[in-house]
């Protein structure tokens, strides 16, 4: 690891102007990305902002129908906290299966959204649930927050504090692991809501997490198995690696949103 | 006996395994230790321009930074391949020079050319980045069909196309004959997929001059310390032998990769001296990925003739073997004395001939991985065997038991001579224990569950207790493989055992203790197990080509024949009784069927005090032994794995493992299931999950856990394993040996009950989801077309 300076900061005002003190700063949350990558010197960020401390930043709150969860809140926090279960069931369980116990303890849904990894589970999730992700400056649909891989709209200095959830009809996640780093080879989130049915893809997408259309046509005239089985999703615009090539990609997002369809609740 | 020859003894050494007490090579602490780390070449073959350390140099910390023309210049000799293959038109095998740094030329991604020697492995690290290295960039070639087309790249000037040798064994006239005459032949093209060997613990050494004395010492990650101890002394003129001690204290697994030595442990070695300090180095897993031996990687196309009656009559196996950008130190007899001398399986062929291709590609050198060319030989024959029945109408196992060698010894036309097995009972066992019977039920249930069952053998034989030293030598083996040992009893009646095998995982420290315990009729506790540093241990072959039992095990035997006779002789001449008369027994040394007796530890203060010894007898109770096999040893087994494959993914899990193994005498059974466990749990691996992958540019796509896949315990089954045991007429003990056959046998168990469970036989290892979907995809489409 290169040298760094390490910031705890105790607000939000704080780390805000850390992080435009340098353009080198990173905000530092639960570094289950950042940190390996340092450890294999392939990032040099000269100074770590922790937001971890910040009042506010960790926790799981109702609020009618809105959950709303801090950034700093780890995965095993979301994953089991009764709130979440109760509001939303596959979010919960989507949160249960990231990566493996150490990192659950320590990641976090905020650096997960943050980071964008088009293999992440929760940007699915966002994406499918119609979330809105508050920053720092401001509130940002789920819509209008991703910006491809490892990208999203977020300014250099502007720091996720929570993300906003409304309750759904029902949803469901299934994910087909990679089988060596176990992140989303295909991740299919299906939510059923007021505004009709969303199904996003993460794991998969050339450009990150993405709705499909073909499932979400499919679904909205019959939110079954045998729909989703059945609806002609098209291995253009997926990502070929050798773990899946796109066509075996495009027959496994078919495969999940069945399953997806079958555990929503 | 609770703790003798066939006691489940809990393993000794796990105590301070399991607390955290292990003493491995990382550590090791030593005064004024420094750092090394390497500059390595990010491209897979290019010219080395210039090498610019002026501003590591400069870097905080560095000692030094050293290249390969100051290495060459000081003496340091290139890497040996230790074993010379001839080819079949009589010319050597040609061995292109890999120096420890290289100077010229760099021909993998990973080859290193320079060393920063730093006070810490952070500036050490640092410091190597900041190494300019200017390469002119060469054409790649990193697979091994394509290092033999046409025009590919030239690797090594001494190796012309890149061939290394072009090699044969058996009778091709015959073998033809033998295919010209058969009523059915099967006909498959085979790869065995690339391996990395991933032990636990990195490799590391720590490296020590001492000036005042012209002295080294290396700590190291080595399997034969030994062995270590002479290739640097005789072949890298680091040091002669008695300046150099080579220690190899815990090592964290080794399965082959710790047998050679790499360019790391010279380099720290001769750096110490160059720079006066003592040069510690401990791989991190992205350089183990790139430094450490790869296994495997096989092209084969193999032809098998049948009569009408289903008896082989003839069998022909062409060969291409990767061995990468330079020739480590067995990497030749892997793919020939160890792969094609195996192909005749447990079978009675009559008429066989194998044709093997050596090649270099501009990939991290290949050589012994756990199984080490047999495992290559096992997966050709027995998919073979299992592709054939189907296409015959047979069943599996008949076909194989119609052909299995009944008699012993029985000699093959691949130069083996097997002593001793009784292949029928391993079937009839593994098939009773996997009920077989009950299959189709079980097929018809999963069925239900939309799930596609298969069941898949294996009977696979391999040759260990590597081995007998004049017959390896007349196939041009550098070195001996015999092994030594030796009995310390002490004053006091306590045994320590020096064996010149070496312990990373097997559980030495139990299992040989237990034959000692055995013999002398002592508490286990009495015993201890000295091995792995060579001022310590008379020289000694290490642990290898599963002979630590069959080979380490029976030299101690020999020692303790000595040491029994001088016992003997000390207890006659006080007790006044004949020496036949004495009787070893509950810690006592007796006169049979009186009440004179002596206890164990009289009889070594007798030795040591030398009062009352026989006349013209020595003091002393001290024997040592060198035991060289008169043959290898031969275990054999039968293999069933039963899959399901999800056909929407293509998923597919071992729900059910059975092993029957002949391994002769079991000293330890706890510990042999542990090494079955283990060995198919890699072979599981290898099947489904485990593939070294380069792109055409020889950069290494599975460099990490991220995309390399190891087997998890998820991905296993509980293992039902069994023995059916012949005893070994070549050793002893009446061992035949355990740690490699569970990575030798299972690989085609598991590709048989998939490619059973699928309908198709066209599947390559490894049989990952994607994989095994495209398989049936294929099924599909076949079927859509008829």
């Amino acid at each position: 690891m290169y040298p760094t300076k390490y910031l705890k900061a105790a607000s939000i005002d704080e780390a805000v102007k850390a992080l435009g003190a340098s353009d080198e700063a990173k905000v530092l949350a639960g570094g289950q990305t950042l940190l390996p990558t340092m450890k294999q010197h392939l990032a040099a960020p000269s100074d770590l902002v922790d937001i971890r401390a910040i009042d506010g930043m960790v926790g799981v709150s109702v609020d009618g129908n809105t959950l709303t969860i801090g950034a700093a809140t780890t995965h095993a926090e979301v994953a089991s906290s009764a709130d979440v279960q109760k509001h939303s069931p596959a979010l919960a369980c989507l949160a249960a299966g990231i990566g493996d116990p150490a990192v659950r303890n320590a990641g976090t849904i905020g650096g997960s959204v943050a980071n964008n990894d088009p293999a992440a589970d929760y940007p699915a999730a966002l994406l499918a649930l119609g979330a809105t992700v508050v920053t720092s400056k401001r509130e940002i649909a789920a819509d209008d927050f991703f910006d491809g891989l490892f990208a999203t709209v977020l300014d250099e200095d502007e720091i996720i504090t929570a993300v906003k959830f409304p309750k759904v009809e029902a949803a469901g996640y299934s994910k087909f692991p990679q089988p060596a780093s176990l992140y989303a080879l295909v991740g299919v989130f299906v939510a059923k809501t007021a505004d009709g049915v969303r199904v996003t893809v993460t794991g998969a997408g050339e450009d990150g997490v993405f709705r499909s259309e073909a499932l979400e046509a499919a679904l909205a005239a019959d939110f079954s198995e045998a729909s989703a089985k059945g609806a002609d999703v098209p291995a253009e615009g997926l990502m070929s690696d050798i773990h899946g090539a796109a066509g075996y990609r495009a027959n496994l997002i078919r495969v999940m949103a069945a399953r997806a369809v079958t555990s929503a609740a | 006996m609770t703790t003798g020859i066939g006691a489940r003894v809990k393993r000794k050494e796990d105590k301070r395994f399991i607390t955290g007490k292990g003493k491995y090579t990382d550590d090791v602490r030593m005064e004024n230790q420094a750092y090394a780390a390497f500059v390595r070449s990010p491209v897979a073959h290019a010219n080395v321009k210039s090498i610019d350390k002026s501003a590591a140099l400069a870097m905080e910390g560095v000692v030094d930074v050293l290249d390969g023309h100051q290495l060459t210049g000081d003496g340091i000799g290139n890497i040996i391949c230790g074993w010379a293959v001839t080819s079949k038109d009589g010319t050597p095998m040609k061995m292109g020079a890999w120096s420890a740094l290289a100077t010229q030329k760099v021909r993998y991604v990973g080859d290193a050319v320079a060393v920063v020697i730093a006070d810490t492995q952070q500036q050490a690290r640092l410091a190597a980045e900041a190494v300019e290295v200017e390469y002119e960039e060469l054409p790649v070639v990193a697979f091994a069909d394509k290092a033999l087309a046409e025009g590919a790249p030239q690797i090594h000037d001494e190796a012309e196309g890149n061939l290394i040798y072009d090699w044969d064994i058996g009778d091709a006239a015959k073998a033809d004959a033998g295919l010209a005459a058969a009523k059915h032949i099967t006909e498959m093209e085979i790869t065995n997929n690339r391996l990395s060997p991933n032990p636990m613990e990195p490799r590391s050494a720590v490296a020590t001059y001492d000036e005042a004395e012209e002295h080294y010492t290396l700590y190291t990650t080595s399997q034969n310390p030994h062995v270590a101890r002479l290739v640097l002394s005789a072949f890298y003129n680091v040091a002669p032998e008695h300046k150099l001690r080579v220690i190899a204290p815990d090592v964290g697994g080794g399965f082959g990769a710790k047998i050679y030595i790499y360019p790391e442990e010279i380099t720290c070695l001769w750096a110490s001296m160059k720079t006066n300090r003592s040069v510690k180095w401990t791989a991190d897993r992205s350089e183990a990925f790139i430094t450490d031996a790869h296994g495997r990687d096989h092209i084969s196309t193999a032809k098998m003739g049948f009569d009408e009656n289903g008896k082989i009559t003839g069998f022909k196996v062409d060969t291409i073997a990767n061995l990468g950008a330079y020739m480590s130190l067995f990497s030749s007899s892997v793919p020939t004395y160890l792969y094609a001398t195996l192909l005749s399986g447990q079978y009675d062929i009559q008429n066989l001939h194998a044709n093997v291709r050596a090649v270099y590609t501009n990939t991290v050198p290949v050589d012994a991985y756990r199984g080490a060319g047999r495992p290559e030989a096992c997966y050709l024959i027995e998919r073979m065997m299992e592709t054939a029945a189907r296409e015959m109408g047979m069943k599996p196992a008949e076909l194989r038991a119609k052909n299995f060698v009944k008699e012993f010894p029985h000699e093959t036309p691949v130069i083996m001579t097997y002593d001793s097995g009784d292949f029928d009972a391993n079937l009839a066992q593994a098939e009773a224990a996997a009920d077989v019977a009950g299959f189709a039920k079980r097929k018809e249930e999963a069925a239900k569950r939309g799930k596609l069952r298969g069941l898949g053998y294996s009977c696979y034989i391999e040759a260990c207790g590597i081995a007998p030293s004049a017959a390896v030598g007349g196939l041009g083996a550098g070195v001996g493989l015999w092994e030594s040992a030796e009995v310390r009893v002490n004053p006091v009646g306590t045994i320590e055992i020096l064996t010149g095998s070496h312990s990373h995982g097997q559980g030495h420290e139990t299992t040989f203790a237990q034959i000692v315990a055995e013999r002398f009729d002592l508490p286990i506790d009495n015993v201890s197990i000295v091995h792995g540093d060579t001022d310590k241990v008379q020289f000694g072959m290490g642990t290898y080509g599963s002979r630590s039992g069959a080979v380490g095990m029976s030299a101690i035997v020999k020692a303790m024949d000595k040491v029994e006779a001088k016992v003997r002789k000390i207890a006659a001449h006080q007790l006044e009784a004949s020496e036949d008369d004495i009787v070893i027994e509950g810690g006592e040394v007796k006169v049979a069927g009186t009440d004179k007796a002596l206890g164990w530890h009289e009889i070594g203060l007798a030795a040591y005090t030398a009062h009352n010894l026989p006349p013209d007898m020595e003091p002393g109770l001290k024997e040592s032994a060198f035991y060289d096999p008169s043959n290898f040893t031969f275990p054999a087994g039968t293999y069933i794995c039963e899959v399901e494959v999800d056909p929407e993914t293509g998923v597919t899990e071992v729900v059910q493992f059975t092993a029957s193994d002949d391994f002769g005498t079991i000293i330890n059974p706890m510990i042999v299931e542990g090494q079955v466990h283990g060995g198919l749990a890699q072979g599981i691996g290898q099947a489904m999950l485990e593939q070294v992958i380069y792109d055409d540019d020889g950069q290494l796509i599975t460099g990490s856990y991220m995309d390399y896949t190891m087997p998890r315990a998820a991905d296993l089954p509980n293992f039902s394993v069994h023995h059916a045991s012949t005893v070994c007429p070549g050793n002893p003990l009446g061992m035949k040996g355990c740690g490699e056959a569970g990575a030798i046998g299972s690989p085609p168990a598991v590709i048989n009950a998939i490619t059973d469970a699928i309908g198709n036989n066209d599947l390559a290892m490894p049989a990952t989801p994607q994989n095994v979907w495209n398989a049936l995809q294929a099924v599909s489409a076949a079927q859509a077309a008829e």
